[in-house]
């Protein structure tokens, strides 16, 4: 077996080992800890591919960003295992529905005469100066410039929403001013007064 | 080099190239953790002389074995689990503290050609080591089951996510004027310009052109390690001493050398991305590690001299300096670097 095999099938079982930990793990904390393991292993396989700035960014965002923010909100909860299962049988039908719907388009896209493994050429290697980065960014600011402009606003959009839904004016708060403290002088604040001395 | 070592590689035949590798990472660590070592004994006795103290030296000839003193004595203290502890998580914190601090080595050139991992994304890499970092803190925090660590992984987590937005801006500017995310080309590409060819090669590294980057890279640089004065991570007068207080023995020294291996890493990228790594300032003195060596160790002094010097910020101004300084300013300067570079005032072609 090629090296690069192993390393394919090793990183693979990792992923869908801590995939399956994800779902099965009775602690939520442990969950998102065993995502951050799937994103990772992920990553390696992206990196095998040589899609190194995808695997990359996806440690950054995913694992770097978005998993600490996560975690950061689940740690703070007050887990209550019991009550967290009580609704379980209520919830079955819709989860196995959108299991099984997940399933057929997976088997559709995977195993179909579409996009099967025996459908696709396979990719002509590439010499060691060829860079993911620069290719991604070529194509990302010429040709798909304007869904990539479209992407970037849709996110500011749901930026200043965010932003505006949780903002709250608040009536007769007091707080600091940093830069009116930083520019205050002494004689803003201090007066010295001349006075005759007072004799007996 | 390759031709002397050649019997030995047909002695161990197709694994030579994994003993190779691995050589050479011990070549790197164990250097790197006796620098650490010594960068401990440098902070208390920069700070001890900067408050009119002698700081240690008692043991060895001027306390010069002081380091070596604590680590054996780190080594034989006992580890405790707290019983309220997440065990495999309580464990597994220390080890994600130094773990990304180590990794971060692989890509740093030491001098043209002497790097371990030689990767066209080198730089990318290090930002996605470098938020990795935060899982150590966080899980040391949430695994202790206790209070004080928890606040103190809370503010870790917000707080180095922060300082990444502003850290990652900065970077962009360097690799907007480079041209390249590969830490040699970065450093290469500094040592040509106006200036160089006058001789004057410290004028036309990064660090002028770039003059509010570099600042605030050196700042969120202190920020993003937890250093003083934004070490309300571990504030021992608010929250003790945050993340590491369940922590004992080796693990709570483990924390330690994340630490002060991540203050050298963050010196050492800055003396490569702005201040010309291993080139010489002048052009009659020659290239060379020692180079790199001296800019690394000034930034480090900068660190133990803003520790002596400044007074904790307050959680909620070190939340405003990175959200609405910082990042207003980078993302400015990420804007008018790429005007300029586009401009016929362009410096760099």
């Amino acid at each position: 077996m090629e090296f690069k095999t192993f390393v394919f099938y090793f990183l693979s079982a990792v992923m869908l080992l801590a995939a399956l930990r994800v779902i099965t793990v009775r602690n939520p904390v442990h969950a998102a800890l065993f995502l951050v393991l799937t994103f990772f292993s992920a990553g390696g396989i992206w990196l095998l591919l040589q899609a190194e700035f995808l695997a990359v960014v996806l440690v950054l965002v995913y694992v770097g960003a978005v998993m600490v923010l996560f975690l950061f909100v689940v740690m703070m909860l007050d887990i209550n295992l019991d009550r967290l299962r009580e609704r379980f049988w209520s919830y079955l039908p819709v989860g196995a529905l959108v299991g099984v719907l997940l399933l057929v388009e997976m088997v559709m896209v995977l195993g179909g005469s579409y996009f099967g493994l025996d459908e696709m050429p396979t990719p002509a290697p590439v010499d060691a100066s060829y860079s993911n980065t620069r290719e991604l960014g070529l194509v990302l600011y010429t040709d798909y410039v304007y869904a990539f402009e479209l992407a970037a606003l849709v996110l500011l959009v749901a930026m200043v929403a965010a932003v505006t839904l949780t903002l709250r004016k608040r009536k007769g708060v007091r707080y600091l001013d940093p830069a009116a403290q930083v520019s205050v002088r002494a004689k803003d604040r201090i007066e010295v007064l001349k006075m005759p001395a007072e004799k007996e | 080099m390759e031709s002397m070592l050649q019997p030995v590689a047909e002695l161990f035949g197709p694994a030579w190239p994994v003993v190779w590798t691995l050589l050479k990472i011990v070549a790197i660590i164990a250097p790197l953790m006796l620098a650490v070592a010594y960068l401990t004994l440098a902070e208390r006795k920069v700070i001890g002389y900067m408050q009119v103290r002698i700081g240690p030296n008692r043991v060895g000839p001027a306390g010069l074995l002081q380091p070596i003193a604590d680590g054996l004595k780190l080594m034989f203290k006992e580890v405790i689990v707290p019983s309220g502890a997440s065990k495999g998580l309580y464990i597994l914190g220390p080890i994600l503290a130094l773990a990304p601090a180590l990794a971060a080595w692989a890509v740093i050139p030491f001098d043209d050609g002497f790097v371990l991992a030689n990767i066209n994304a080198g730089l990318l890499f290090l930002l996605a080591i470098m938020s990795v970092e935060v899982y150590g803190v966080l899980i040391a925090g949430w695994a202790s089951n206790s209070k004080y660590p928890f606040l103190g992984a809370m503010r870790a987590s917000a707080q180095m996510v922060s300082y990444e937005v502003s850290m990652g801006f900065a970077l962009i500017c360097v690799l907007l004027i480079a041209g390249s995310l590969n830490l040699t080309d970065i450093v290469n590409s500094q040592g040509s310009g106006r200036f160089a060819d006058m001789g004057l090669g410290f004028l036309s590294w990064n660090w002028l052109p770039l003059l509010p980057m570099f600042v605030v890279y050196v700042i969120s640089g202190i920020a993003e390690t937890n250093r003083a004065p934004f070490d309300v991570v571990e504030g021992e007068a608010e929250v003790v001493a945050g993340h590491m207080v369940e922590y004992s023995g080796m693990a709570f020294a483990l924390f330690f050398l994340g630490e002060y291996a991540n203050m050298i890493l963050v010196s050492m990228l800055t003396a490569l991305l702005f201040l010309g790594g291993w080139l010489s300032p002048v052009g009659f003195l020659p290239d060379g590690f020692h180079w790199l060596v001296l800019k690394t160790a000034f930034f480090l002094f900068l660190f133990l001299w803003a520790r002596a010097t400044f007074p904790r910020f307050r959680y909620d101004h070190i939340m405003r300096l990175g959200w609405k300084v910082f990042i207003p300013i980078t993302l400015t300067w990420v804007f008018v670097v790429a005007v300029w570079m586009m401009s016929p005032l362009s410096i760099w072609r």
